[in-house]
């Protein structure tokens, strides 16, 4: 095929760039956003009751195997929206999201050490404040690891969306082939690895920040 | 672009699509575009594990080039498939292998980390004990670790095939063939038409299916295949594992 580089189409369209990025970025973070807050409460409740997470486990390991594109293409079946809604992306998005972080926060609750939540209760802890305080700090770690990936698979993710009309950069991604114009489509794949790798550091950096402890174990000889 | 504009109730309309007898029989039927779908795969798979496992052998038994593992998976993750494969399409040519190679990009990483851990994983007092005995590097990697990795080495075969059937999807958005035909042809044909999106819920439909039903199979195989020596531990893992998955097997999801 012959390609087309026009060069002159980036600085013409910086607009039109800016515009899918955030619109990449609305499709993409608020489900993770909406799962990370769900998953939470759901991990709370499979690591209480083990039936649940007989359920749950399992559940989220058939949800993740289903390819993208078919369910961006099945929301409209299931939930009725109509074909170019954002919430075709983002309820597939925020599924993955909840698929993954399920697992994550469970084994996060699990791990905590026993002497732990003892010592906590010992000194007066109620349940819910148990939960808040000294759980779930202590499950940030690994929730930070899950959220990453999760992240970094809905920057990437989004854009198949475009596909079906909805997709951020996506879009520009798959106009540019129509109108064969490598240009475009070299922006959309650089500015979605780019901004990948950017939330991914700021979530490492967020997580490093808020759990000061791991660092001070690090020194300090057990 | 209404479902409800298709006329009638969207679920009837995709399940009359589906269960069509016409929609199940020539070139162009739901049979024909599930063969090449698996073809596609099959052929990436072969193509990235032929590549992958001796790669991720020796980089697992010498121990050197490491750096490649963590950067082949971390720099990859981040790439949108949708864009490397149109990309690399309109550089090259509209054909199954620009196609292929930039499937087997995405099958590499998962393949490739599965063997390197694999191998690194085995017991040193194992791999001591057939030092012991005499073996070499070579036969100890054949004989020894590459054996006692099988489990690690089909969990990263089974991840990559998934996300190839995932990915082939967009085959069709480049004028290909496999399932994806069905939702592309569907967003094409517009609302209002037949075939519309009852087509493309109905081929989404087989997609999904078809997924899980290779994902089935290939957990069959890997507990087939595995030795029975290695088995025992592998199932009692595995029991663990529905009380307790270890999270580092994190997998990031491209498509």
């Amino acid at each position: 095929m012959n390609v087309d580089w026009p060069w002159p189409w980036l600085p013409r369209n910086v607009d039109k760039i800016a515009a899918a990025l955030g619109e990449h970025l609305y499709l993409a973070l608020l489900p993770v956003l909406v799962g990370l807050i769900v998953s939470i409460p759901l991990g709370w409740a499979a690591r209480r009751w083990p039936g649940v997470r007989l359920v749950l486990v399992p559940l989220a390991g058939v949800l993740y195997t289903i390819p993208s594109l078919a369910l961006i293409t099945l929301v409209p079946l299931l939930i009725g929206t109509k074909i170019i809604d954002p919430l075709n992306v983002q309820v597939p998005l925020a599924i993955y999201t909840i698929a993954l972080l399920v697992r994550s926060v469970t084994d996060a609750l699990l791990a905590v050490p026993g002497d732990v939540t003892a010592a906590a209760t010992a000194v007066g802890f109620r349940e819910s404040r148990l939960f808040l305080t000294v759980e779930l700090p202590l499950a940030i770690p690994v929730i930070v690891a899950g959220l990453r990936v999760a992240t970094v698979s809905a920057m990437s993710l989004t854009s198949v969306g475009a596909l079906i009309g909805i997709g951020g950069l996506g879009e520009l991604i798959t106009e540019g082939f129509k109108r064969n114009n490598a240009v475009e489509m070299v922006v959309a794949i650089a500015l979605i690895v780019v901004l990948a790798l950017v939330i991914d550091a700021l979530l490492l950096l967020v997580g490093r920040l808020i759990t000061p402890w791991t660092r001070v174990r690090q020194g300090a000889s057990r | 672009m209404d479902p409800r504009e298709a006329g009638g109730e969207p679920v009837n309309s995709t399940l009359t699509w589906l269960f069509d007898p016409d929609h199940w029989s020539g070139p162009t039927g739901i049979p024909a575009r599930i063969l090449e779908h698996l073809g596609y795969t099959a052929l990436t798979v072969l193509v990235a594990a032929a590549i992958a496992i001796p790669l991720g052998a020796v980089i697992g038994h010498t121990g050197r080039g490491t750096f490649l593992i963590a950067g082949l998976s971390n720099g990859l993750r981040a790439l949108p498939e949708l864009g490397l494969l149109t990309l690399l399409v309109l550089l090259t040519y509209v054909g199954l292998l620009p196609v292929v190679i930039s499937l087997v990009v995405l099958a590499l990483p998962p393949i490739l980390a599965g063997t390197y851990a694999g191998i690194r994983n085995v017991d040193r007092a194992v791999v001591d004990a057939a030092r012991g005995m005499g073996m070499r590097g070579g036969a100890v990697l054949w004989r020894v670790e590459l054996p006692n990795a099988l489990p690690l080495i089909l969990g990263g075969l089974r991840s990559a095939t998934l996300q190839v059937i995932a990915t082939a999807t967009i085959a069709a958005y480049v004028a290909l063939g496999g399932l994806g035909r069905f939702v592309i042809d569907g967003n094409n044909a517009g609302a209002g038409s037949p075939d519309g999106y009852p087509q493309m819920a109905a081929g989404a439909i087989v997609i999904a299916v078809l997924a899980l039903v290779v994902e089935g199979v290939l957990e069959l195989v890997q507990r087939l295949v595995v030795s029975p020596g290695l088995r025992d531990t592998a199932t009692r893992r595995r029991v663990a594992r529905i009380w307790r998955r270890p999270t580092p097997d994190l997998v990031s999801k491209s498509t």
